[in-house]
């Protein structure tokens, strides 16, 4: 079976995603005999050339007028056709995993998706780590088939740096725009200076302890210094403090940060399965007997009213 | 608008989730079995667009004969049919499986406007079906949307992408959307008067055999299952006064764990 690869993924103001560079250089570790990577996005022509240094083979940038899943679908379903790659890679985003689901609908593939790792094995067919019940277990997957596909969930493996030059080059945009029409894509006002949760290297949640959405700021102010992410509990979100998409737990996002900083989270099952394998964890609650103290690596029993600011300051903020 | 809502049970998420002898599936004794809870979120969509369209919504159900609760749940919850595609003891959960199956039984069913899935099950964490379901029913898809609303035979929807960008789409009919938790608010509780009705309304029930799905379609295969790496236990900081444990805080992050 063919270990050749095409990994999928976006561009942003930034250049490559993050999550893309992810992908190929999972794919590189993976054992890919070759890794051409497909970059959509607005400005995928100049920052194509950013996929080369994790360990791209060959680098195809598409320009789309406006983001048509379908016609993403019909760009990289082509692609496959061309290539026969043994695995289609794509970072585990909101475009990417649509786009996955429905390349392996067109493929009828083997679909591994929020995976954890990626490998190619001796018999040629790709298998993954994935996480499932929550990540209260793990599994490890065989995908069957000539050509399989998985999405890799964000910041969940590293970044290679050793990859050299790739050519770059433009690949047209296939297919149709079908029934769902994109008309309006448009950042939230509050988001510019926003780091995204799902990537950041450290993020400042708070719970239901903030007693209400006045005292968030505490929040803020202590992922200010860290330029963290900021996240909040289910509690907060129901109470409508703060947006779902700042949920971090088990109807809301997983994260896996460096550093996660849980200020006034009881810790809940449903909020640990969204963090627990965060690099290292924090917490502050002033309540001894919390559940979150049982994964902290670090604990502090006091009252966050007090604790946050001053731990603010003293990082700087 | 005709809408059908797939639903699916899973474990209830306060499981003790525990791996079989074979080391590669996990204990089914003693769970208890609920409608998925992303499932709901999906179903209440179905039901408040139905109401808004005069229309109809069918709850499909893809499983064991314990599916059925899934589904008279549904039924009190506003479902005015229901569909069951019993797998009795030809379980399988695999995703081109599973949308194949549904797949066909909706294609029996006519027409439809919007097949609603959810983004995941909670057990195996996939969000897989809804888009293989589309592609095999030959209608456009639309992920992770969080608010719909109806303007005549048209939908706008809308979702959040990475970067705190909101998308906003145009969508027409047919579709198959899967919708995030909260897309239309929180489920429902079905007062007693509908549980009572519920449990009169007939469930019509499919052999999965009938649909001549090839169980070869199946090609993601479980080799083994484990647990995640236990974390070394942590410590909570001692110290005379706030400033000084969180003193130790900050050096413990800079110096021990590195984080900072």
């Amino acid at each position: 079976m063919s270990k050749a690869t095409i990994v999928v993924g976006e561009v942003s103001a930034d250049g490559v995603n993050k999550a893309t560079l992810e992908c190929v250089s999972e794919a590189k570790r993976a054992g890919a005999d070759s890794i051409d990577v497909v970059l959509f996005g607005k400005g995928a022509k100049e920052a194509a050339s950013g996929a080369g240094s994790a360990g791209a083979s060959a680098i195809h940038y598409v320009e789309e007028a406006s983001y048509s899943l379908a016609q993403r679908a019909a760009t990289v379903h082509e692609l496959v056709a061309a290539k026969s790659p043994g695995l289609v890679l794509l970072a585990g985003t909101t475009h990417g995993k649509e786009l996955a689901g429905v390349l392996a609908g067109k493929l009828k593939a083997a679909f591994a998706s929020e995976c954890i790792e990626v490998r190619f094995g001796d018999d040629g067919q790709p298998r993954a780590l994935r996480p499932i019940f929550a990540g209260k277990v793990r599994a490890r997957v065989k995908l069957n088939g000539a050509t399989s596909v998985a999405t890799l969930r964000p910041n969940a493996v590293p970044i290679s740096t050793d990859g050299g030059d790739a050519p770059v080059s433009d690949l047209a945009l296939s297919g149709a725009a079908d029934g769902v029409k994109l008309t309006d894509s448009s950042a939230k006002a509050a988001s510019s200076n926003e780091v995204e949760l799902s990537e950041a290297a450290i993020v400042v949640a708070g719970g239901r302890g903030l007693k209400g959405p006045e005292n968030f700021h505490l929040i803020d102010e202590l992922a200010a210094p860290l330029k963290a992410a900021v996240g909040a509990s289910r509690m907060v979100v129901d109470a409508g403090w703060k947006e779902h998409r700042y949920q971090v737990g088990q109807t809301g996002r997983v994260v896996t940060p460096d550093l996660y900083v849980a200020v006034g989270i009881s810790g809940a099952i449903q909020h640990l399965v969204g963090m627990q394998n965060s690099g290292c964890i924090v917490a502050i609650n002033n309540d001894p007997g919390a559940p979150i103290f049982k994964v902290a690596d670090y604990g502090i029993v006091e009252d966050l009213f007090e604790a946050t600011p001053k731990l603010t300051a003293k990082l700087g903020g | 608008m005709k809408i059908i809502a797939c639903v699916r049970q899973t474990p209830d998420t306060e499981t003790v989730v525990k791996i079989a002898g074979d080391g590669k599936s996990t204990e089914t004794d003693g769970v208890k079995y609920i409608i998925g809870p992303y499932d709901e979120y999906a179903l209440e969509a179905a039901v408040q667009i139905k109401g808004e369209t005069s229309g109809s919504v069918t709850a499909i159900s893809m499983g064991p004969s314990r599916c059925t609760e899934a589904l008279r749940s549904s039924l009190a919850k506003g479902a005015d049919a229901a569909v069951h595609i019993n797998t009795d003891g030809a379980e399988s959960d695999d995703a081109l499986v599973v949308a194949a199956a549904l797949a066909a039984q909706i294609q029996k069913m006519g027409e439809f406007d919007v097949v609603f899935t959810s983004t995941k099950g909670s057990d195996s964490d996939r969000g897989a079906v809804g888009a293989i379901l589309a592609e095999q029913l030959g209608v456009p898809y639309l992920g992770l949307v969080t608010d719909i609303k109806v303007d005549g035979g048209q939908l706008t929807c809308q979702r959040d992408i990475e970067g705190g960008t909101t998308e906003t789409f145009s969508v027409s009919t047919p579709v198959v959307i899967c919708g995030e938790k909260g897309v239309r608010g929180e489920p429902r509780y079905p007062s007693l008067m509908q549980i009572m009705k519920a449990k009169k309304k007939k469930i019509e029930s499919v052999d999965f055999a009938s649909l001549g799905i090839d169980a070869s379609l199946a090609k993601l295969e479980i080799e083994s299952l484990e647990l995640p790496p236990e974390r070394p236990p942590g410590r909570i900081i001692e110290g005379d006064s706030i400033d000084a444990k969180l003193d130790e805080l900050v050096r413990l992050l800079k110096e021990e764990a590195k984080v900072i």
